[in-house]
């Protein structure tokens, strides 16, 4: 099939970027969505234009890397990850708009590539449990109820695309904050720093800039890894009681 | 720090929410007494300002009332502006085309819905309680004060248009407030929800009926 | 063998582990032995880990711990995207949680059966002692492995084991691993222990006085070129099997890493040694980019067939049961389809070849559920295996719960790497290598679920424990950019970025790494012979001429420029792929993944020349138009007795 694609340029961090019209011929129902960009890379090089850069590596939806704006929705029409979306989601003679994540904490490095590293330091900021290695004690000295396992790896499974800052209203991070709240919160391991956790991690993303969550709820629609809307009732929930135990974020 | 996060503001529009949802119940009661009459109407009025004298001086509960509506008021309208603000600064690019999928209409409205609201109980108050944008004027009872602004078509779909946004700001409010206050959870999710529309069609209509009732001369 | 291909240089010897004690005390005794590093002097002392996959992960965060002052590369955003993450399957350990018979003994036996008797006993029986704390620490970290409803770890059996080892999180095991390395290692850098180069990718090696100092990096994103410094340089960057370009590797897996410290002196061990996974998404076009493994884990259930007649087009569902040919079953009735994956891909390849083979280009087979839904019931087989089946469906657009999906072998793992001792050391002092991207414990061919499990062990027990020995003599003297070794590394780096630029010719890197990759596939894939091989060395330097003479690389090396990134790494594919067809060439016998067509049993197995190649090949780099050397360490098997596998 042929496809008129409309991808925003952007030089640098600082360029002004614009949409750019391009036309790709010959494309398979069975590409990906990123092959279908590297047809047109491929393309612009042989020509001796500059490919479109985007940010990608396993391809295989579990990476986290990959993730753009199709048509106005974060990873296109399909609840999955960019590297994952199919050309069999579109129809010949298409027009696709392919916009980067925009996020002011996720400054574009160029075209649809973005910064994420201010979810690495939400996770900094008390996104795991302190156990220095080799002080651990027998795997089976602690069980875990199945529920509460099966329910800590529903959110483990957040991928740390940014899809739901994407496609939030407000630009929040909170589905991806509250994905590991929910994680390390439902696990007995997790319980000592419980309360700080939330604390500090709700603290730092806003630190970071991100919105603040209004329970729109897009955020979740367009998680490729499906994470709940409950995860954030959750970390609300945590949050409370924190603040109600007295728990403060660090400065 | 803490009190100033994200999470809090909107723990701060849950509680204050909730409270002008109970002054929102109460008042609607209070309202159906024009079914009574205007005699009864008037007294419940009367009633507000002398109830528990003399032992408590006069206009004791509606003050109370009063200032912790314009408490509420305050910080929801604090919260909602500063949490906007925050998210315009969070996105000061916009898309070039950007689709939403889940959002409810309720949800979208929920930002300029509670500013019109918001102009709407100035408006009201000047109206109903003072009288300044009322046709009957300021020395009139809160009654014929009614009556008389429903009996003029633009005040009435001023009052009907709001009281439907504010079923919308309700419905998707309570929905809101549930998960803010960390009480949501897939299993209640779908309750909620009901709940949700239920309550707030419940309550505009019981306030709809006031106009309804001038408009089709059941009250006059 | 023809002298002309390589020449033959000093054998080499790991000389770490303690030989005078026996196999189950010689970890302990060297941890007791070596010399250690008081705390006050690890603050004074740097060392550079490159790579955040579960090894390069895992060792950063404990060394930092340890109080070490640690500088972490990598080439992605963030740490949490290391290849390790798309593991499926699970991960071994010897836990016995399950009372079938399981030990520290038959894990590390199995593993030196399963690599089909060419790797170190003393490395691989560290491997199955250390791999309970493994479990233990991922737990206490919060890792959400399956449990029973007892609230107690769930465990599944995987290829080439008749026990239940396998510790899993549904099927995405190596996510869930790396995502507790990765939280480990998040807070050490907000601890301000360890230095994060996120997107920088590792160009060089800095030697000093012949010991590893330092690297030389370029920021992707800047596109800076910069020298890092250290007293200890910790490689971790994972396998090289997209020199094949189709794998199931990440896009960005790259050799450069190791290649360039290899031509820097450190020994390429093995490096023929290729896995070719059997269970992968068959190819369906040219523009295809990469492979999508379905985990291993899938052939505890799933039955894999042909039909049994050639050509036979019929819907599988069509296909009465007595017209198909289970033939992993009926081959090896013991393992039946559980057999180790080197076996599972040849036969595979074999029915293909015999014509049997089914879906476009009859280059796939059947892995067929309808049975295991029979016996365990839908619901069951999606909570273990929903994801696997979600992400069949979402490439192929096929219902694999109605339909059998249909599988084809790919390139998923290197057996081969850089050259380590006991200390996993490399041949460069100061120098050591964990993860896939060493040689170590899976000799010539690895078993599922022992790769996260060695790149973990390495990461959080074994480095951490053995450079203490190396960095006992330090801190070693301060270099810096100055340091003529450092300015010829920088410089040589700058001028090769210029000249990938300079080029000007008019073909993409990736048009050379489809080419040079489905050589490799072609030649030296799944079954090679002298005939292939040579044909490959006679391509290979074709395409490397090509390449420096007709490459288009576009935009400058001052800014984020993805085609300059890829034309580095192919440039190191070229020259890898070179080696690795001298080093299946010299291998005249067929062991684990390396299938040398004139060396098989008559039933077809793989046949091993124990008599003449029971050595590692450690191969020395040498100048351009010189032939590498061979370094051989002879093995030697105290504990395992050295026999024709069989899974019959
Ligand atoms: C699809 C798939 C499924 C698998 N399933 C299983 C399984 O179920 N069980 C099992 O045991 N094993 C499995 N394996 C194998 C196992 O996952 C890998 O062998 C192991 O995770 C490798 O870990 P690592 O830390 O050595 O390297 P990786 O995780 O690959 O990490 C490499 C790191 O090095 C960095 N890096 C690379 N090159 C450079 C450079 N030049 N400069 C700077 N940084 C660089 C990268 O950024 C990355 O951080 C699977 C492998 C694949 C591909
Ligand atoms: C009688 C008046 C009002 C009632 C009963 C009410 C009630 C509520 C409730 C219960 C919520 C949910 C809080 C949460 O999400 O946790 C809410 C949200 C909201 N209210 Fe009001 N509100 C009223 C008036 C206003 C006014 C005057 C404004 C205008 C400034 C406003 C703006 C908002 C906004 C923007 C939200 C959305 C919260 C969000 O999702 O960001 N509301 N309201
Ligand atoms: C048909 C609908 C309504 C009717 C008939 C009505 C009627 C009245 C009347 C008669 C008064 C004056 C009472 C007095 O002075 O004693 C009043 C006051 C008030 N109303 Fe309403 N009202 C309606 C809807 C609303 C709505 C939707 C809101 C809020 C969003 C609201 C908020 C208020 C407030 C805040 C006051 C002032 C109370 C005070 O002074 O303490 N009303 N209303
Ligand atoms: S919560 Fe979902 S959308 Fe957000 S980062 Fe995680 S996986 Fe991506
Ligand atoms: S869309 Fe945004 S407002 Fe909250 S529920 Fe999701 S983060
Ligand atoms: S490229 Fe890894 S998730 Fe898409």
């Amino acid at each position: 099939m042929s496809l008129t694609l409309r991808i925003w340029r952007q030089n640098g961090p600082t360029a002004k970027g614009k949409m750019v019209t391009y036309k790709v011929t010959d494309i398979s129902p069975d590409m990906s969505f990123l092959e279908m960009l590297d047809v047109l890379n491929e393309q612009l090089i042989v020509q001796g234009d500059d490919p479109v850069a985007f940010d990608h590596d396993c391809r295989e939806g579990i990476c986290g890397m990959c993730g753009v704006m199709i048509n106005g929705e974060a990873h296109g029409p399909q609840q999955t990850t960019t590297c994952q979306l199919h050309m069999r989601s579109f129809k010949d003679g298409d027009k696709i708009d392919i916009e980067p994540w925009r996020a002011s904490p996720f400054p574009v490095i160029k075209d649809l590539a973005v910064d994420r590293r201010a979810l690495d330091r939400i996770i900094q900021a008390g996104g795991y449990i302190s156990v220095a290695t080799g002080t651990a004690p027998e795997a089976h000295s602690t069980p875990v109820p199945k529920k509460d396992s099966d329910a800590a790896f529903d959110a483990a499974t957040c991928i740390g695309c940014g899809a739901c800052v994407a496609a939030c209203p407000n630009a929040s991070s909170m589905l991806f904050t509250a994905a590991k709240v929910t994680h390390l919160g439902l696990l007995p391991q997790g319980q000592p720093e419980r309360n700080d956790r939330v604390v500090n991690m709700v603290a730092q993303q806003d630190r970071e800039g991100f919105g603040g969550c209004t329970n729109i709820g897009e955020c979740s629609h367009a998680c490729p890894k499906g994470i709940s809307m409950e995860t954030i009732s959750r970390l609300n929930h945590d949050l409370l009681g924190a603040l109600r135990a007295g728990a403060r974020p660090k400065s | 720090m803490a009190k100033t996060s994200s999470v809090f503001k909107k723990i701060v529009m849950a509680v204050s929410g909730i409270l002008m949802l109970l002054f929102l119940i109460a008042h609607m009661v209070g309202n159906l007494h024009i079914f009574q009459g205007a005699a009864s109407f008037n007294h419940y009025s009367e009633w507000l300002r002398t109830v528990g004298e003399p032992a408590l001086p006069p206009r004791t509960l509606l003050t109370v009332i009063e200032i912790g509506l314009l408490v509420s008021v305050a910080a929801h309208m604090w919260a909602a502006i500063s949490l906007w603000r925050q998210a315009k600064r969070a996105r000061p690019q916009s898309y070039v085309t950007k689709k939403s999928v889940a959002q409810s209409y309720a949800s979208r409205t929920m930002r300029w819905g509670g500013v019109i609201i918001g102009l709407f109980i100035v408006y009201h108050i000047l109206d109903l309680t003072f009288g300044a944008a009322n046709p009957a004027g300021t020395d009139s009872t809160p009654y014929d004060r009614t009556v008389a602004s429903f009996q003029n078509p633009i005040a009435t779909t001023v009052y009907v248009i709001t009281l439907i946004l504010l079923g919308m700001h309700l419905r998707h409010g309570i929905w809101s407030a549930t998960q803010t206050l960390g009480q949501s959870n897939r299993r209640r999710e779908r309750t909620v929800s009901v709940f949700a529309v239920v309550f707030s069609t419940l309550l505009i209509a019981g306030y709809l009926v006031v106009p309804a009732a001038v408009v089709f001369g059941l009250v006059d | 063998m023809p002298l002309d291909l390589f020449t033959v240089g000093e054998p080499i010897a790991d000389t770490k582990a303690p030989m005078d004690v026996p196999i189950g005390e010689r970890w302990s005794e060297r941890k007791f032995r070596g010399r250690l590093v008081n705390p006050a002097n690890r603050r004074k002392m740097t060392i550079i880990v490159v790579g955040t996959g579960l090894a390069g992960g895992s060792a950063a965060a404990t060394l930092g711990e340890a109080g070490y002052k640690v500088k972490s590369f990598w080439y992605q955003d963030s740490p949490r995207r290391a290849h390790s993450v798309a593991a499926q399957g699970g991960i071994n350990a010897a836990k016995n949680y399950r009372n079938d018979g399981d030990s520290v003994h038959r894990l590390f036996y199995d593993t030196v059966k399963g690599g089909d008797f060419r790797s170190r006993e003393n490395n691989v029986h560290r491997l199955a002692e250390v791999s309970v704390n493994i479990i233990d620490q991922c737990v206490a970290q919060g890792v959400p492995f399956a449990r029973e409803y007892g609230g107690l770890l769930d465990n599944r059996s995987f290829g080439g084991t008749q026990v239940s080892r396998t510790f899993y999180a549904r099927g995405q095991t190596g996510q869930q691993l790396l995502y507790g390395a990765y939280q480990a290692l998040e807070r050490q850098i907000a601890a301000g222990n360890v230095e994060q180069h996120a997107r920088t990718e590792m160009l060089d090696l800095i030697m000093v006085d012949g010991r590893a100092r330092g690297i030389v990096a370029r920021d992707l994103v800047t596109g800076e070129i910069s020298s890092h410094f250290a007293d200890a340089v910790v490689l971790a960057t994972g396998g090289y099997g997209n020199v094949f370009y189709l794998s199931t590797n990440a896009k960005g897996s790259n050799a450069t890493a190791i290649w360039r410290a290899h031509k820097r002196g450190a020994y390429f061990a093995n490096p023929c040694y290729t896995q070719i996974h059997p269970t992968c998404i068959p190819v369906k076009g040219d523009y295809q980019s990469k492979l999508t493994l379905m985990s291993e884990s899938l052939r505890n259930d799933g039955r894999v067939w042909v039909p049994k007649e050639r050509g036979d087009e019929r819907d599988p569902r069509e296909i009465p049961e007595n017209e198909r040919d289970y033939y992993l079953e009926r081959i090896y009735p013991s393992f039946g389809n559980l057999v180790p994956r080197d076996i599972a891909s040849r036969q595979a390849k074999n029915v293909c070849d015999e014509g049997r083979g089914v879906g476009p280009g009859g280059l796939g087979v059947y892995l067929d559920f309808a049975e295991a839904i029979e016996r365990l019931g839908r619901p069951a087989v999606e909570a273990k295996y929903g994801n696997l089946f979600d992400m069949y469906a979402q490439i192929t657009g096929e219902d694999p719960y109605s339909v059998p999906m249909r599988i084809y072998p790919a390139v998923h793992y290197t057996m081969g790497g850089l050259w380590v001792d006991y200390d996993l050391q490399s041949s460069i002092p100061g120098m050591f290598v964990i993860g896939e991207a060493n040689f170590s414990d899976h000799g010539a061919n690895r078993l599922g679920a022992s790769a996260l499990m060695q790149g973990l062990a390495d990461g959080y027990f074994v480095l951490p424990s053995t450079i203490t020995e190396y960095l006992a003599d330090g801190p070693f003297p301060k270099v810096d950019d100055s340091h003529p070794a450092a300015v010829e590394a920088l410089q040589g780096v700058r001028a090769q970025t210029r000249k990938l630029l300079d080029i000007n010719g008019t073909r993409s890197p990736a048009s050379f790494h489809r080419e040079l990759g489905r050589l490799m596939w072609d030649l030296c894939g799944m079954e090679r012979s002298e005939e292939s091989l040579r044909k490959a060395l006679d391509r290979i330097p074709e395409i490397r001429q090509e390449f420096w003479t007709n490459l288009r690389v576009t935009g400058d090396e001052g800014s984020f420029n993805q085609t300059l990134e890829h034309a580095g790494r192919v440039a190191d594919f070229i020259e890898l792929a070179e080696l690795m067809c001298v080093d299946a060439l010299h291998r005249n016998e067929s062991c684990g993944g390396h299938f040398r067509a004139e060396s098989q049993t008559p039933e077809g197995e793989a046949l091993r020349d124990d008599e003449n190649f029971a050595y590692v090949a450690a191969w020395e780099w040498t100048p351009e138009g010189q032939p590498p050397v061979l370094h051989r360490e002879d093995l030697e098997y105290e504990y395992v007795h050295l026999a024709q596998r069989s899974y019959k």
